[in-house]
């Protein structure tokens, strides 16, 4: 049934998109980010939403990313071993070469997502356009997720929390993850941590539509070399990584 | 003697497990206040989101419904969102839905003795206002 | 010679105290998880890297060793052995009240144990865990549907086909428990395909343990016969038990030290990990195996009580420190995202995490043996559990 339903729901969006693409002025399109979406109009397998990560425009010692994240989803930044942290700067060295290598992890969005397969609930569930996320209002908090995901990507609110803020709900005893900010790509913006890399002068951190061979992630994966972190597992992550 | 010696001991295990259980219970939202009428919070705008008979009576449903959308099909209509509400219903006094006793989603709650978790998560105050750093 | 059921007086002081005691634990436990309820998993000695805890070992050691304390009533009625007839209701209700005591403690350690209703109405069918709830509730019914026909005279031929699915069904419960590391394929602790079957034989030798230890002590305490030649059987069951544990224990790692990416982490749990190798070679090897394996092995001391309780006590011990071993040593040991690559982060990548359990969480953890004990106790003296006499001759006849 849903299947039908969504072909519906998909070929009514696309009729109400060319609608409004004719009567409304191209003017005003082209002020509209690439990937706006109306409000009403439900997510879609058409786009995968990734991240490419450039190590060699990435620093060691240069945590804008991270701040940024703190900032838009109203985490506290402190790192003791219960506190969440959603984006992490990685230092990497190769003993065999001495090669160093900085570079931001976070949840890694993939495609076959152990943290959705194991969740008892559904809570863990990886939505049309890619981005695993945890629908926290029948997350248990029963951690299992966080014992199967490889990139130790989730954490679990230890501590009541007071003061969050209104586009990213968080609560005790819930587990969570990085969003990819889907508040702000929802709105047709970027995630935070891209905005904040690219204010940094660095623009290491690429967003786009994987799916999409003419965004610029697809054509800067498809013409140099990138890898997957722990691509033996074949979980086909939605971040991939140069330069390492 | 042994029957009363009896009755003490399983009547003392019942009591901390019902205990525990209702303190556990008691622990989400806040107390159920003895308030004898809901004093209801001047609201912004002029009208609600939908008819007040029924957002009386259904809003939960109209809140649940919009929380499955939003979280799982990245729907986000202003209508019934819960950011909505609470842009229009915090109270003046504490800029909240939720903070005291009379703000605008507690004062019919106590008086139904209905105990809800949102705001343990959700932002209690519009976003302007909110506590948080904005830049 | 009819078999002759009886619930136990329990009317003696130690009685109420035994009682007392475990109800005083359980409180201690339920208040424990009030507090992480409270204020949260901050209380706990878990962390964003151990993420499961002593809650954790002691739930997993209760299920794993309430699948193998269903061993004697198969035992009996699979493999037709009538022997061990009269021992099977007790085995049953031990398997029910280990499960509980194992669920409630996963229970209460939730994050949000009050979205209990969640967790029993959204399944999602892919996951272990899920699937894991619905072998439990199975396994309560099927085992309660068993131990009615054991003790309904009219239901008794029934008995047989109950009693296979029974089995059956501890098999699949056991694995599944197993199978709830086994999926953590990230884990280099877990990746292997020998968890499995290495759960099933412990639940075998854990359960056994169990139901030997609570076999002598009802009946020393409520002053009635437990034959000697009976006795001697089931301790042969449990060295044996225990040698098939200890096999599958040497193969797993010897696998693993087989794979060159695994090295490490046997290193780790084996040699250099502090309080790990400290467990397992002291606590699950020394005193949880070879020591009990040796008395109960001893030709004269061997078959005395109070040695069969002591090395089913010890058996206990190593279980428990086998799965400190297991569950925690496999989460202290850091994830490697980028194989052969040292890494550092603010999310301690690269290295061992710590993890001292604190008091709250000790105390939810010994509430689930606490409640297991109070079914037991409850149940052997509201319900004819228990055979007046328990003699070697008694099931053979019957
Ligand atoms: C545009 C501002 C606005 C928004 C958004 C809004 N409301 Fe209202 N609401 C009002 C106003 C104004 C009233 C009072 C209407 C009246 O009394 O005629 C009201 C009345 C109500 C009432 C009835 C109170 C009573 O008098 O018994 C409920 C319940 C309610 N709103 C719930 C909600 C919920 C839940 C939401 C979010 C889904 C929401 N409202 C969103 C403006 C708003
Ligand atoms: C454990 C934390 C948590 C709790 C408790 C919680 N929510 Fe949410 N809620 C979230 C998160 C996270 C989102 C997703 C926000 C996003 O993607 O923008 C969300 C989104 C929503 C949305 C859609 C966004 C919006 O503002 O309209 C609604 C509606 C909603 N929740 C309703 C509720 C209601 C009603 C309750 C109480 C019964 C509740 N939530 C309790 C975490 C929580
Ligand atoms: C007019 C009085 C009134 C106001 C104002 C009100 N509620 Fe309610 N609400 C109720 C009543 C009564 C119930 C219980 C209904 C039932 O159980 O059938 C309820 C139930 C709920 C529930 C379901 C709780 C559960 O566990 O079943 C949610 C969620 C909820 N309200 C959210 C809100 C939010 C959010 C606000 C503020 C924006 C709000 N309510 C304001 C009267 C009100």
């Amino acid at each position: 049934m849903s299947g039908r339903d969504a072909a519906r729901r998909q070929f009514l969006a696309w009729g109400a998109g060319a609608l409004a693409t004719l009567t409304i002025a191209p003017g005003v399109l082209l002020l509209r980010p690439v990937h706006g979406r109306a409000p009403e109009q439900a997510v879609t397998g058409k786009a995968r939403w990734g991240l490419l990560i450039d190590t060699n425009r990435c620093a060691a010692g240069c945590d804008a990313c991270v701040t940024a994240c703190n900032r838009e989803n109203g985490l506290s930044g402190a790192t003791r071993e219960t506190d969440a942290q959603w984006i992490r700067k990685v230092e990497l060295r190769d003993p065999r070469t001495g090669r160093k290598a900085s570079l931001p992890v976070m949840c890694q969005h993939c495609e076959h997502p152990p943290c959705v397969d194991v969740c008892p609930t559904g809570a863990s569930f990886r939505r049309a356009d890619g981005i695993v996320l945890v629908d926290k209002h029948i997350c248990i908090g029963c951690r299992y997720c966080m014992m199967a995901c490889p990139y130790k990507a989730r954490s679990l609110v230890h501590e009541p929390l007071a003061d969050q803020q209104p586009d990213v709900p968080r609560g005790k005893g819930t587990v969570e993850s990085c969003t990819l900010c889907v508040h702000r790509v929802d709105r047709g913006e970027r995630p935070a941590c891209v905005e904040a890399c690219a204010a940094a002068g660095r623009g290491a951190i690429v967003f786009g539509d994987l799916n999409d061979p003419a965004s610029a992630i697809a054509r800067r994966i498809a013409q140099y070399p990138s890898v997957q972190v722990r691509a033996d597992l074949g979980l086909n992550p939605g971040v991939r990584y140069e330069g390492i | 003697m042994k029957r009363v010696l009896e009755a003490v001991v399983v009547g003392a295990a019942l009591a901390t497990a019902l205990a525990t259980g209702w303190a556990i219970s008691q622990e989400r939202g806040a107390p159920a206040g003895r308030v004898p009428k809901p004093a209801i919070v001047q609201a912004r705008g002029d009208k609600c989101v939908e008819p007040v008979e029924f957002m009386r009576r259904s809003h939960m449903q109209v809140l649940l419904h919009q929380r499955d959308r939003t979280v799982h099909e990245g729907i986000r209509t202003k209508g019934h969102s819960l950011k909505g509400c609470v842009e229009c219903h915090a109270s003046a006094a504490t800029g909240s839905v939720a903070a005291e006793e009379g703000d605008f989603c507690r004062s019919c709650h106590s008086y139904a003795a209905v105990r809800i978790d949102c705001f343990e998560c959700h932002a209690s105050r519009p976003q302007a206002v909110a506590g948080g750093v904005k830049p | 010679m009819e078999i002759a059921y009886r619930e136990i007086e329990g009317r003696s002081g130690a009685y109420w105290l035994l009682l007392a005691v475990l109800a005083a634990v359980t409180a201690a436990g339920l208040a424990g998880a009030w507090a992480m309820e409270h204020h949260g998993h901050i209380v706990t000695g878990m962390t964003n890297q151990i993420v499961w805890g002593m809650p954790h070992v002691v739930a997993v050691f209760l299920i794993v060793a309430a699948s193998g304390a269903l061993n004697v009533a198969s035992v009996a009625s699979v493999f037709g052995k009538d022997f061990y007839k009269p021992l099977a209701p007790l085995s049953g209700l031990l398997a029910i009240a280990l499960l509980a005591g194992g669920l409630a403690v996963l229970m209460l350690d939730l994050g949000r144990a009050d979205r209990l209703v969640v967790a029993m109405t959204r399944y999602n069918f892919t996951s272990i865990f899920a699937l894991n709830v619905f072998l439990y509730t199975g396994f309560f019914a099927v085992v309660a549907l068993y131990l009615w026909t054991m003790m309904e005279r009219r239901m008794n031929r029934y008995a047989k086909p109950v009693g296979y699915a029974a089995f059956v069904w501890r098999l699949v419960l056991t694995t599944g428990t197993g199978s709830i590391f086994g999926f953590l394929v990230a884990r280099q602790a877990y990746d292997s395909a020998m968890l499995a079957p290495m759960f099933i034989a412990m639940s075998f030798s854990y359960g056994l343990a169990v139901y030997l230890a609570v076999l002598i002590a009802a009946y020393a305490w409520s002053g009635r016969e437990l034959d000697a030649a009976m006795l001697r059987r089931l301790k042969n069951l449990l060295i044996v038990m225990i040698a098939a544990v200890l096999y599958f224990v040497a193969v797993f790692h010897l696998t693993n030290l087989y794979f060159a990416r695994q090295v490490a982490f046997e290193r780790f749990v084996l040699a250099d990990g502090g309080i790990y190798p400290a467990l397992f070679w002291g606590g699950q090897m020394v005193l949880g195996s070879l020591v009990p394996m040796a008395m109960l092995a001893h030709p004269r001391l061997g078959a005395a009580r109070g040695t069969v309780v002591a090395a089913s006590l010890l058996v206990i011990l190593g279980g428990l420190a086998q799965m400190y071993v297991t569950i925690i040593g496999g989460q202290a040991f850091p994830l490697e995202l980028f194989p052969g690559v040292e890494a550092t982060s603010s999310f301690f990548d690269g290295r061992i995490h710590p993890y001292a359990p604190s008091l709250p969480e000790f105390a939810l953890g010994l509430a689930g043996i606490a409640i297991a004990g109070m079914i037991v106790v409850l149940a052997v003296k509201l319900l004819r559990f228990l055979p007046e006499r328990l003699d070697a001759r008694l099931g053979e006849s019957s």
